[in-house]
């Protein structure tokens, strides 16, 4: 099985605040990973070092056995590694359809594509995934008016039109309605399994990630305090010491 | 592409009105002129403010430029441009009609050309900035040429350069550039609403809504911004071109950078018919154009007090403008609708039945 994601010692620190200190991790092809972690343990920060949002202090960041970790944002997210974001970013002002279309991947965009108008099979493919999460009717309503949950599950949908090859989700599940989290869990899982998209993704609810991620690392204080399967960082002494803010108290 | 009758109807009136004025109304024929070179200019903001959200004071840059080079270009053709500006008044240009309209052809391709040139340089400059520094840097950026073109003697500095004369009367003349100035408007208009439809269109509108998102999906901004601009640039550089040919005599900061007047008319009208739109601009720019004649007619004296009163009033009041007004009052006329298909199958069904 081979690596799409090798972070080998990665640190970045703001001023006096080592934010990722010596982060060494992998991201499994074809395969659901979880980062798990307290407030202000650097999991975001973890996942802007990766995307080429700031530049590293030390370390390397490998997507497919290629350095990344000198370019920008764009030119990693063309590679076919996207983010999501915490706080859900759409094109506010336009509706789903457009916001689905101006998503297609621009890896191999020439200066005629830039003029191009979208073929009706681009078109169909927007429809189609907008069907999947759920917002077909809404799919010409400007995006900024719909549901903060809504925005959300347009936001993972214009990534899956993207086709990437790796997804970091920020907290796919933070602020959906509770009902709709299984569905969204579901839809994680089947992008997954049916169009191989590698996932690797931020949590902060257990069961859900439990459920969800093969493998979990989890942070504290920008280091990795302890990995292993979903069962395993379950029981781990030291992530629910970290959780706990190192209280040791009992769970009810 | 297909349009509906009332589209039809409604281009039909608007090419009509535009062939005929000039005949209809032979005073007001350099009005018109100018008319048209208003919708441009709020079209080709539109473009930046609207469309991509990068709300420029200083497109007016390209409008001098193109205003400058146009100037020297026919000049040019058969004098010596600075021997010219130096004995002001003294070397008197005398074109046969053929070279005339040769020169000025010249000097419009090369206005055009020119001003797309400082576009891909001053793009690489300002596209650092955002928001409100992208404003201030480009109103820096226009100023300043005003400035610089001033202390330029080789085209008259301060003083300004006199445009070789239409050779023939001067109402033929009057009537010679309106029809520059409206098929200039056309065409601006019609490459915008094609640009608006492709992949162009969406991304720019991308930018404008969350350029970090865009840069996080992979969008190549800076390539569509430099576009942007520089699309802005090519007809602002011609407008001015043939803006300076209808006043006849060129200076910086009055004639070729008015940054407080046309520099700040081409935002205004934009706002004021709808930002983001595309007839938003065609409307806006005939409004304002309507009262700001309306005022300098009948308030002479108080013009510039109900300006400044009407701007604050769009600015506070009225920012959606006109167009972006009618989309809140009545979004299903823009095809903001819900769907009561919930999905694409039920939708290909209904069609084929």
């Amino acid at each position: 099985m081979s690596e799409m994601i090798e972070i080998e010692g990665v640190t970045k620190a703001f001023g006096g605040i080592v934010a990722n200190d010596n982060i060494t991790l992998d991201v499994p092809e074809g395969r659901i990973t979880g980062l798990i972690g307290p407030n202000g343990s650097g999991k975001t920060t973890l996942f802007n070092s990766i995307v080429g949002y700031h530049p590293i202090d030390s370390g390397s960041v490998r997507f497919e056995g290629k350095e990344i970790s000198k370019l920008r944002v764009p030119g990693i997210a063309r590679l076919g590694l996207l983010r999501t974001f915490q706080q859900t970013r759409i094109y506010s002002k336009m509706d789903c359809v457009h916001n689905m279309l101006i998503s297609v991947s621009h890896r191999h965009e020439g200066v005629r594509d830039m003029f191009s108008k979208y073929s009706p099979e681009v078109t169909e493919r927007a429809e189609a995934l907008l069907e999947y999460v759920g917002l077909y009717q809404k799919r010409r309503l400007i995006s900024g008016d719909l549901s903060f949950g809504q925005q959300k599950l347009l936001e993972f949908a214009m990534a899956l039109m993207n086709e990437p090859r790796v997804l970091l989700l920020d907290e796919p599940t933070a602020g959906i309605n509770p009902t709709l989290i299984n569905g969204l869990i579901d839809r994680l899982k089947r992008a997954n399994q049916e169009m191989g998209v590698t996932l690797f993704v931020i949590e902060h609810n257990m069961p859900v990630i439990m459920n969800l991620a093969e493998h979990i690392y989890c942070l504290a204080n920008g280091r990795l305090l302890a990995e292993g399967p979903p069962e395993k960082i379950q029981k781990d002494q030291r992530v629910i010491d970290a959780y706990l803010g190192g209280h040791s108290l009992e769970l009810h | 592409m297909k349009f509906s009758q009332a589209q039809v109807a409604g281009y039909a009136a608007v090419l009509a009105f535009g062939i005929a004025g000039p005949f209809l109304f032979p005073a007001y024929t350099i009005q018109l002129s100018v008319l048209w070179i208003m919708i441009l200019f709020a079209l080709t903001w539109d473009t930046m403010g609207g469309q991509m959200g990068y709300n420029s004071l200083g497109n007016i840059l390209f409008f001098g430029a193109g205003m400058y080079i146009c100037a020297i270009v026919q000049i040019a053709w058969a004098y010596d441009v600075a021997a010219y500006t130096s004995h002001a008044g003294a070397v008197k240009i005398d074109y046969t009609p053929e070279q005339y309209f040769s020169s000025l052809g010249a000097g419009l391709v090369a206005a055009g050309v020119g001003s797309v040139v400082f576009a891909l340089i001053f793009g690489r400059i300002v596209f650092g900035l955002r928001g409100p520094y992208f404003a201030i840097g480009t109103l820096g950026v226009a100023l300043a040429a005003g400035e610089l073109v001033g202390t330029w003697d080789y085209v008259g500095g301060g003083g300004g350069i006199t445009v070789p004369f239409y050779p023939g009367e001067a109402t033929a003349g009057s009537t010679f550039f309106y029809f520059l100035c409206f098929p200039l408007a056309v065409a601006s208009f019609i490459f915008l609403k094609w640009l608006y439809s492709t992949r162009f269109g969406l991304a720019i509108n991308a930018i404008r809504d969350d350029e970090e998102k865009a840069e996080a999906m992979g969008i190549h901004t800076l390539r569509y911004k430099v576009l942007a601009w520089t699309t802005s640039a090519f007809f602002l550089g011609i407008s001015g071109g043939i803006f300076g040919n209808i006043v006849g005599f060129i200076e910086p900061l009055e004639v070729a950078f008015p940054t407080v007047t046309f520099g700040i008319f081409m935002v205004v009208m934009s706002l004021l018919g709808g930002k983001g739109t595309l007839w938003g601009p065609v409307l806006g720019a005939t409004v304002f154009h309507l009262i700001k004649e309306t005022t300098w007619t009948y308030m002479l004296g108080w013009q510039w007090v109900a300006l400044g009163a009407l701007i604050i009033i769009i600015v506070i009041f009225f920012q959606q403008g006109i167009l972006g007004w009618a989309q809140e009052k009545w979004p299903e006329k823009f095809g903001i609708v819900v769907d009561e298909d919930t999905s694409a199958e039920d939708s290909r069904r209904e069609a084929a039945e």
